[in-house]
């Protein structure tokens, strides 16, 4: 691996400065998937700032009933936190899901935020790759793509997103806050995870410097009922084919009042469901509409041979999810 | 007290492992130690044009950088030989960095040596190398039109093709038929740990430190690729962090270590990485296969024809023999094996867990399950009726167990009272089914006299050595039981040494024949060395057993006592120390039978499974496996349960989970990590239960011992198939059964 200068910053605001006044510098957190990268040559930075020794691991509660998590929190401590598995079981399910304990012991919440895609041809450092070096071309287009998007893909970039608790956090509304060398600003989720479009390099509205200090999750009461669902080929230690994770109530009149749906393994961001969440508020809660919805959310699906099968997948994943969720 | 061999004993080198005292080959420490990286090439059909080494060099703490215009040339090419024969053993009838065409992805096409392995990884990437690239052949699909025949494989070793009988005819005539065609995805073997190889010149005289199957393999390979004398070379191995095939040849890293290590005048590590473990010591091929079979209505097999087509290297005729298969556990007097070559841009593919067995015998025995549904019969009394007494030359088995193995697996798993009807048992989301195969791994007799010696010391304490090295089966312990029981001491006083060519000659273990070897060897050396202590004793006017018989002579805990009265007698330390004799030692050989020795050889087993089929989404679970062997005397019950246990499980793994395929635009193995490249984790591991029958056998060594080699593999994913049908009532024809593959694939039974 190529020689990296190695700085561990004592505060948020030691850190900020590190990377924002060194061009070929980057954030270090819990490295899981970085340090991979660095070995790859697939990521290049000349300076690492390790922001593992910041106050940055805590959970506190906001406003009434959301919860501010830290970036640095690990995943294993956030997925058996008290308020998170009361609050959002769907979330806690999601961290679980993820990796394995020990990747999760030190894989922080604000890392993987910025969790990069598993695509092959991405992380070989050779094949063309748009997203690794813009304007080179795709090989996954017309390469071995089973594990691929079908969801928010471009003619640049058909990478999946390979996180499970930012598709909660999708789910959820949550908002990202940062402080950078412009001072502090937070971002809705939705906007942070951006769509590859004719730009797949750039996956985040992030300046160069500019710090997840925490993840707002605000108070959602229905999501205290809320599920993950990961369908993979191994039992453990996968990314996902198809997950889904879902928090929805029913009315006395067997109308689905509220509805949060999101995909992963099937997008190239973590992908809220708003297609089928619109189809479904305020209809009757049946399996009927449940594949209907499903459908909805499929209908501008692009696929290729190998990864077609997927679309199946997920609308049966999801009519069956929400049908046990009203059950 | 009693014997040892058939106790299950801990493993001896357990604490080692667990606590890391055990030194693996990129362990080794010495003086001045370089760390050596390959460069592979990054396209699969071509020439190099230029290397530009210059940022490289000034990376710092480069000692040297071999490519095709300052590496040695080989002395000689050996062809492709199995290990087993016991000859050079190459992986590939090719050399790398001999000149500037590039065959296949990742061949080698630089070598950089720098003082720290995170050094040799930078400069690596600093090489800046152009090529000349032409448009890669490394598919099926790519190759299909230029696809031929075989005529033999394994370098002329044995023939493609084996006919008997009229199977076109039979086939026409026979009252019931099955034809089934399957695709398989390559596999890769990825043990823990991947190749290495620490290399250190003394003079002209060569040691390596090699992660390998078989040291002497090793030692014959670079001696002769080097043109140096045997004597020089010495292989040491004491641990080996798994193989499953991919050691079992000798590929050109290990050689490239020693060229590095005399290139920079210092001992050299050159280790592999693990997407480099996916392109430098072959792979299973990917394979289609057809199979007909003919039977008449009463069950009985007339016709089998099992065709084969796979990919092989530009060098090699490779294919694993995967169409034997299904000329060696059923009789039938018509039948027709054929293998198809497509000569691409893959290095050579090579020995993979249970090769040519595990896959052949997944068309075979669900193309049976098929047979049975079509006659309405019992899969497990189909299976019966068609194992005959004899192999297929007539000759009766050196020792049988089939129907018996599948008639206890029967009674373990509980199939009797199973509805055969096909997709009609749900739980919840799941469809649930159960399914059987049959099993069979055969014993070659193509390795040369085996040796192993055994030394007592005047204190009683022994030591007993052969070359063969531990792998992770058990060797170290197994050998020191049957070493114990043969020269009559306890296993506490006895140390079993081995892993180094500087001992006693025996083969690569691979091929199930591990056990079998050395264990020959170690009992005769064993028993060797017992006699002429026994010959001492009783021509000792100072024993107490002077002029006994010497047949009249029993031994146990290391004392010689006569067989009429116990009390008369002395033990090994005192003899020898009353005749000043500081040690004794005997070398004990083995020589196998022939190749073509006049007995059916073969290791039988039955597998049993239960599986859950996600009946929307096609994700196939595993609930329990049942396996049940007759591999002859077990040496230790508790190491050939692992062993069976663990080829059962990597039979799930080749079932379900298990596939690579090569990107057709660069010709790279699309998953080279074991984040993609799946393989079971203990979540996906069932009850799996694994009993023996007992069967004894006179013809393969003194001891009877058959091995568990790779018997385990055999049948397992065919038994999970037949159990997705039993569950969907789709027949599955392509591995690993993904959930697509289940979902839309597979055909109605």
């Amino acid at each position: 691996m190529r020689p990296v200068t190695f700085f561990r910053a004592g505060s948020i605001d030691e850190a900020v400065a590190a990377v924002s006044g060194h061009p070929d510098s980057a954030f270090l957190a819990g490295g899981t998937t970085e340090i991979d990268l660095l070995r790859l040559n697939v990521v290049q930075p000349t300076l690492l700032v390790d922001v593992n020794d910041l106050p940055l691991t805590y959970l506190e509660d906001i406003d009434d009933g959301g919860v501010r998590i830290g970036a640095m929190a690990r995943m294993s401590d956030v997925a058996r936190a008290q308020r998170i598995v009361e609050r959002y079981p769907g979330m806690s399910q999601a961290l679980l899901l993820g990796a394995s304990e020990q990747l999760r012991n030190m894989a922080s919440m604000g890392g993987n935020m910025c969790q990069r895609t598993r695509c092959a041809y991405f992380r070989d450092g050779q094949s063309p790759c748009n997203k690794r070096e813009p304007g080179s071309g795709c090989a996954a287009l017309t390469g071995v793509n089973r594990g691929h998007a079908v969801l928010g893909t471009s003619d640049h970039c058909i990478a999946s997103h390979p996180s499970d608790v930012a598709v909660a956090l999708v789910a959820l509304d949550a908002v990202i806050r940062t402080i950078g060398p412009d001072g502090t600003r937070t971002i809705p989720i939705e906007s942070f995870f951006l769509p590859p479009d004719d730009t797949p390099s750039v996956e985040h509205p992030l300046a160069h410097g500019e710090l997840i200090v925490a993840i707002d999750v605000p108070a959602v009461p229905v999501a205290r009922t809320s599920r993950y669902v990961k369908h993979r080929d191994r039992v453990s230690y996968e990314f996902a084919l198809v997950s889904v994770f879902s928090a929805m109530r029913v009315d006395d009149a067997g109308n689905v009042a509220e509805l949060r749906l999101a995909l992963g393994g099937v997008g190239t961001v973590p992908w809220r469901a708003h297609r089928a969440e619109e189809a479904l508020i305020g209809r009757p809660a049946t399996p009927e509409n449940f594949a209907a919805a499903a459908d909805a959310e499929f209908a501008d699906a692009r696929t290729t041979p190998m990864n077609a099968f997927k679309v199946t997948f997920a609308k049966r994943a999801i009519v069956r999810e929400l049908s046990e969720v009203t059950s | 007290m009693s014997p040892v061999v058939g106790k299950p004993v801990n493993r001896v080198d357990g604490p080692d492992k667990v606590t890391g005292a055990g030194r693996y080959c990129g362990e080794i420490v010495l003086p001045g130690l370089a760390y050596g990286l390959i460069v592979g090439s990054s396209i699969a059909n071509g020439r190099v044009l230029s290397i530009d080494e210059t940022a490289a060099r000034a990376a710092g703490g480069v000692y040297g950088i071999m490519t095709h215009q300052n590496t040695p040339k080989i002395a000689n090419q050996p062809h492709l030989i199995p290990s087993l024969a016991g000859q050079p053993a190459p992986g590939e009838s090719f050399f790398p960095m001999q000149d500037d065409v590039v065959h296949y992805w990742g061949q080698p096409v630089a070598l950089v040596v720098a003082d720290s392995l995170e050094g040799a990884a930078h400069a690596a990437a600093l090489l800046d190398i152009t090529y000349e690239a032409g448009v890669p052949v490394a598919t099926i699909e790519d190759g299909r039109s230029s696809a031929a025949e075989a005529q033999t494989l394994f370098g002329g070793l044995m023939p493609a093709r084996d006919e008997r009988g009229d199977v076109q005819g039979a086939l026409a005539k026979a009252e019931v038929t099955v034809d089934a065609t399957y695709h398989y995805a390559a596999n890769h073997h990825n043990p823990l740990e991947t190749g290495v190889t620490t290399a250190q010149w003394d003079g002209d005289r060569l040691t390596l430190w090699d992660s390998t199957m078989g040291v002497r393999a090793s030692q014959l390979t670079v001696a002769t690729l080097l043109g140096i004398p045997l004597s020089d070379v010495r292989v040491i191995t004491h641990f080996v962090g798994g193989g499953f095939g991919s050691k079992a040849m000798v590929w050109p890293h290990v050689t490239l270590a020693a060229m590095a290590a005399r290139h920079v005048g210092r001992p050299v590590r050159l280790t592999l990485t693990r997407p480099q473990s996916f392109t430098s010591n072959g792979h299973r091929e990917e394979q289609e296969q057809q199979i007909r079979l003919g039977a008449g209505r009463d069950g009985r097999l007339t016709a089998i024809h099992h065709r084969k087509l796979s990919v092989t290297s530009p060098f090699d005729d490779w294919a694993e023999p995967a169409t034997g298969v299904s000329t060696q556990i059923y009789g039938c007097d018509n039948y027709l094996g054929e293998h198809h070559l497509i000569h691409g841009n893959t290095l050579t593919p090579t020995f993979t867990r249970a090769p040519g067995e595990s896959l052949g015998s997944f068309s075979l025995e669900t193309a049976m399950d098929q047979l049975a549904y079509e006659l309405g019969m019992d899969p497990i009394e189909l299976r019966i009726m068609n194992h005959p007494p004899v192999d297929n030359h007539g000759n009766a088995w050196s020792s049988d167990g089939m129907a018996d193995c599948l008639r206890r697996g029967a009674e373990l798993f509980g199939w009797s009272g199973r509805d055969p009807t096909p997709g009609v048992r749900e739980e919840g989301n799941n469809l649930i089914g159960t399914g059987v195969a049959g099993a069979g791994y055969p014993v070659a007799f193509m390795m040369p006299v085996q040796h192993a010696r055994a030394r007592i010391f005047n204190d009683g304490s022994v030591v007993v050595q052969t070359s063969a090295q531990e792998f992770g089966i058990g060797v170290t312990t197994s050998m020191a039981q049957v070493g114990a029981d043969a020269l009559g001491v306890d296993l506490d006083v006895l140390r079993f040494e081995a892993g180094d060519t500087d001992l006693p000659n025996t083969t690569s273990a691979v091929g199930s024949m591990g056990a079998t070897m050395q264990s020959s060897a170690v009992h005769n050396a064993g028993t060797t060395l017992r006699n002429e202590l026994i010959a001492h004793a009783v021509n000792d006017d100072k024993s107490p057993l002077h002029r006994l018989s010497p047949s009249s002579v029993r031994v146990e805990g290391g004392r010689m006592s006569s067989t009429l009265d116990p009390s008369i007698g002395e033990s090994y330390a005192d003899l020898l120390t009353r005749n000043r004799l500081l040690d004794l030692e005997a070398l004990g050989s083995w020589t196998p039978p022939p190749i073509d020795t006049p007995h059916g050889l073969l290791t039988f087993g039955a597998q049993f499974a239960e599986v859950a089929v996600d009946k929307d989404l096609g994700l196939v679970r595993v609930r329990r496996m049942t396996g049940v062997f007759a591999p002859g005397r077990v040496l230790n019950p508790k190491l050939a349960r692992s062993q069976l246990l663990g080829g059962m499980l990597w039979g799930l793994s080749q079932a379900l989970l298990e596939g690579n395929q090569i990107d057709r635009q660069s010709g790279r193995w699309a998953l080279n990590n074991l984040g993609e490249y799946l393989v079971p984790v203990h979540a996906d591991i069932p009850d799996v239960q694994v009993e023996f029958v007992e069967v004894e056998d006179d013809v393969v060594g003194p001891l009877g011992v058959k091995g568990v080699g790779e018997v385990g593999q055999v049948g397992a994913a065919a038994a999970i198939a037949n159990a997705v049908f039993h569950a969907t009532g789709r027949r599955m024809t392509e591995l690993p059964m993904t959930a697509e593959v289940v979902m839309n694939g597979g055909s109605p039974g």
